[in-house]
């Protein structure tokens, strides 16, 4: 299951930002990454990433948890390049029949990795610190998104843990109807097809049913919208743009120095 | 505040030929409390639809006028708050305080304000949680307390429940009965819609019944209505007071043991139980919420893996997979010998109409097509769903429904049934269908075993009761 409550520290400095702050200061740092090829701007940007870590209140376990489908994905990437790169310039480290692994193969895979990690790890932060609620609240109040969309989509998200258990249901009340699909791969493909329909089916009606209990409380209605919960947005959550766009451009300014630097474009 | 005027109200939604209501004349004063009932399919839900404005004009057609104090109902929307029957599609934010301000803020009260309102409105349901409690975390009853809040704290001069109660247990049904006696003021207006009488009566002094083809049938004082009504309504699937059903026992002594559960269980949602059902006895299982009861039918179902202990089933049962537990059998040998009805009908619905629904567990079985068209067409005429084969059981009615469910367990004709909660929210006349049906599967020789919160269910069918603790 994904998980999708908030598990800061709720005292911690940075965790108290607001959550529009905290998005964009996500955003900023990965957008300036991503103007990189090499690996040593987004090796500095994890440490950095790794330092501040304790200013959101989140452990390292907890991050490394949240983080292991990356891990996944950066895998993939390192046993993709290693198998099919063209470029098999540098040393040859290892021959194994069509397996050949160079070390410029390597220095890519690595680059390509790190690059993940640098860029995906502040969302990850972001989201493992911030409640869903605030987060339509902050983008309602201070980045002037349309309630209907932050709080039509936070309604919806409150219904997405139960879509776990209703695929259960789904798939035992189907073995008890007599359907299973055995060893079949295509009618296992077949079953899966049905099943996701059917909950498709029930997460339409449930959804509709919502909109129009939400509608009768008003929210369909032409009163311009109060807020019960206010969200501030100060110079605390400025300065936070302004360093992660300062910590990313150090790290960007260090790889050049190096002469590391191999521009995305160019 | 909160008054009620229809002159000759119809409403026929988009695509249907039929009107959901038509020819109503009612009026309902400020604070006057109405129990709105008739058989299913009068078209109490639409008529709390159009009173609560959420019909909205290009969604059907209208006939005669809705007033609500002189009002269109779409544009007196802020006077009149609804509760649906479903707590899960009624609840919009994560914490409960939360929840509540939404209308609040959908209505531009001030913030300064809302907090207060929030507080007031739980005070006056009774819900016994600070305001940053899971709404997630609430039980049924909970969240339709929480649900009613929500309606409340916009002063609604009219206040309509649609069924709050129908998903609950007791318990919980009677937590939110209690909420809204003691959250009215005097001068608001009640419309209630609930088939389940005998609970609803202390919260009215009226009673409305619909007629099915159009109008009103009978308008006044409760005593009134059922001393002239009581029987054909009761008749019709009302649950009149005072119309008991006659049990039904069984015939003869339990035959073969079928299936037993030893030390079965799946913590943490059920603890090691034992039990043994046999051929030709009903037994029902009863317990508090939480007690694992729904988890222990999946088991004994063979939908589920034990977590501790096992199911075995009798040779009779088993045939030739003796050797394996339930939870190991291909689907198709387990629909044959095991049935199961799921608590909510439309989990098992796998195809676009009620005759394939029915004819799908007896293909899947290999019996001859020939073969197959006789069972459905029984089936079909004994639960009287034959005028609806080519239906889609998406949109039956919620007894529709329910009976569709039961059926399909029973095409493939298998010596023990397994049902979760058969009666929630059924008319007495499903009800009282399901009672003769599983009565008589008894008396053929199944073993039924009966998951239920339902206390009158189990006086009429059930020959042995086994109660869960709760974990």
């Amino acid at each position: 299951m994904i998980s999708i409550e908030p598990v800061a520290a709720p005292g911690a400095p940075l965790a108290r930002r607001n959550p529009v702050a905290k998005v964009a200061a996500a955003l900023v740092f990965s957008f300036v990454l991503l103007a990189t090829l090499d690996p040593v701007a987004p090796a500095i940007a994890i440490a950095v990433e790794l330092a501040v870590l304790p200013l959101f209140g989140v452990r390292y376990r907890v991050l490394a948890r949240r983080a292991l489908p990356l891990l996944l994905s950066a895998t993939g990437i390192l046993v993709t390049l290693v198998l099919f790169a063209a470029d098999q310039s540098g040393r040859v480290l290892l021959e194994a029949g069509p397996v050949l692994v160079s070390t410029g193969v390597l220095r890519t895979a690595l680059g390509l990795v790190l690059r993940v990690f640098a860029v995906a790890l502040p969302g990850v932060i972001v989201f493992a610190t911030t409640d869903p609620t605030d987060l339509a609240d902050a983008l309602i109040q201070n980045a002037k998104a349309p309630a209907r969309f932050a709080v039509g989509s936070l309604a919806a998200f409150r219904l997405v843990p139960l879509l776990g258990q209703e695929w259960q249901m789904i798939s035992m009340a189907r073995r008890a109807r007599g359907v299973d699909a055995g060893r079949n791969p295509v009618a296992k493909l077949r079953l899966f097809t049905s099943t996701a329909f059917a909950l498709l089916v029930g997460a339409i009606r449930r959804g509709t049913r919502l909109a129009v209990a939400m509608d009768a409380r008003g929210f369909d209605g032409d009163t311009p919208r109060t807020v019960a919960r206010r969200q501030r947005f100060g110079l605390a959550d400025t300065l936070l743009i302004a360093g992660a766009a300062a910590l990313a451009g150090a790290a960007l300014t260090t790889s050049v120095l190096l002469g590391t630097f191999r521009p995305l474009i160019g | 505040m909160g008054g009620v005027l229809l002159r000759g109200f119809g409403w026929r939604h988009a695509g249907r030929r039929a009107w959901a209501v038509r020819g109503v004349d009612l009026r309902v004063e400020a604070g006057e409390r109405v129990l709105l009932l008739g058989p299913s399919g009068a078209g109490k839900s639409t008529l709390l639809s159009a009173l609560a404005g959420l019909l909205p004009d290009d969604s059907g057609e209208q006939e005669g006028t809705v007033e609500i104090d002189g009002l269109d109902p779409r544009k007196a929307r802020e006077r009149v708050g609804i509760v649906f029957q479903d707590p899960q599609t009624q609840l919009v934010m994560a914490r409960s305080g939360d929840d509540v301000a939404f209308g609040l803020e959908n209505r531009g009260v001030p913030t300064a304000e809302i907090w207060p309102r929030v507080d007031e409105a739980l005070r006056r349901v009774g819900f016994p949680y600070p305001r940053d409690r899971s709404t997630a975390a609430l039980s049924g009853g909970e969240q339709q307390r929480l649900a009613l809040a929500g309606a409340l704290a916009l002063r609604p001069g009219l206040l309509l429940l649609d069924e709050p109660t129908a998903n609950l247990d007791p318990d919980g049904a009677a937590l939110v009965r209690g909420a809204v006696t003691g959250a009215l003021d005097a001068d608001t207006t009640l419309i209630l819609v609930e088939h389940r009488v005998a609970e609803a009566l202390p919260l009215v002094d009226r009673v409305v019944v619909l007629e099915p083809g159009g109008g009103v049938r009978a308008d006044g004082t409760p005593d009134a209505v059922f001393a002239a009504h009581g029987a054909a309504l009761a008749a019709e699937g009302v649950w009149v007071p005072g119309h008991p059903i006659a049990p039904r026992t069984a015939a003869a002594t339990p035959g073969d043991l079928l299936l037993t559960a030893d030390r079965l269980g799946l913590p943490p949602r059920l603890g090691p139980t034992d039990l043994a059902v046999r051929a030709g006895e009903a037994l029902a299982v009863r317990g508090p919420n939480g007690a694992g009861k729904s988890t222990l039918a999946l088991l004994l179902g063979g939908l589920l893996k034990p977590g501790v202990g096992r199911v075995t089933a009798s040779a009779e049962l088993a045939g030739a997979d003796h050797r394996a537990p339930p939870h190991r059998w291909r689907a198709p040998a387990l629909a044959r010998r095991i049935g199961s009805v799921f608590q909510d009908p439309e989990h098992q619905f796998v195809t676009s109409t009620v005759f394939d629904e029915l004819a799908l567990g007896p293909r899947r079985t290999g019996q001859p097509e020939a073969a197959v068209k006789d069972t459905v067409a029984e089936l079909l005429e004994r639960l009287r769903l034959t005028r609806l084969a080519a239906a889609n059981p998406y949109t039956l009615s919620g007894g529709e429904a329910r009976r569709l469910s039961v059926a399909t367990a029973l095409a493939t004709a298998p010596r023990l049934v397994i049902c979760d909660e058969p009666t929630f929210g059924q008319d007495r006349r499903t009800w009282r269908e399901l009672v003769d049906l599983f009565a008589d599967l008894r008396d053929a020789g199944h073993g039924i075993v009966t998951v239920t919160h339902d206390a009158d269910f189990v006086a009429a069918l059930a020959d042995r009761t086994v109660t869960l603790e709760r974990q």
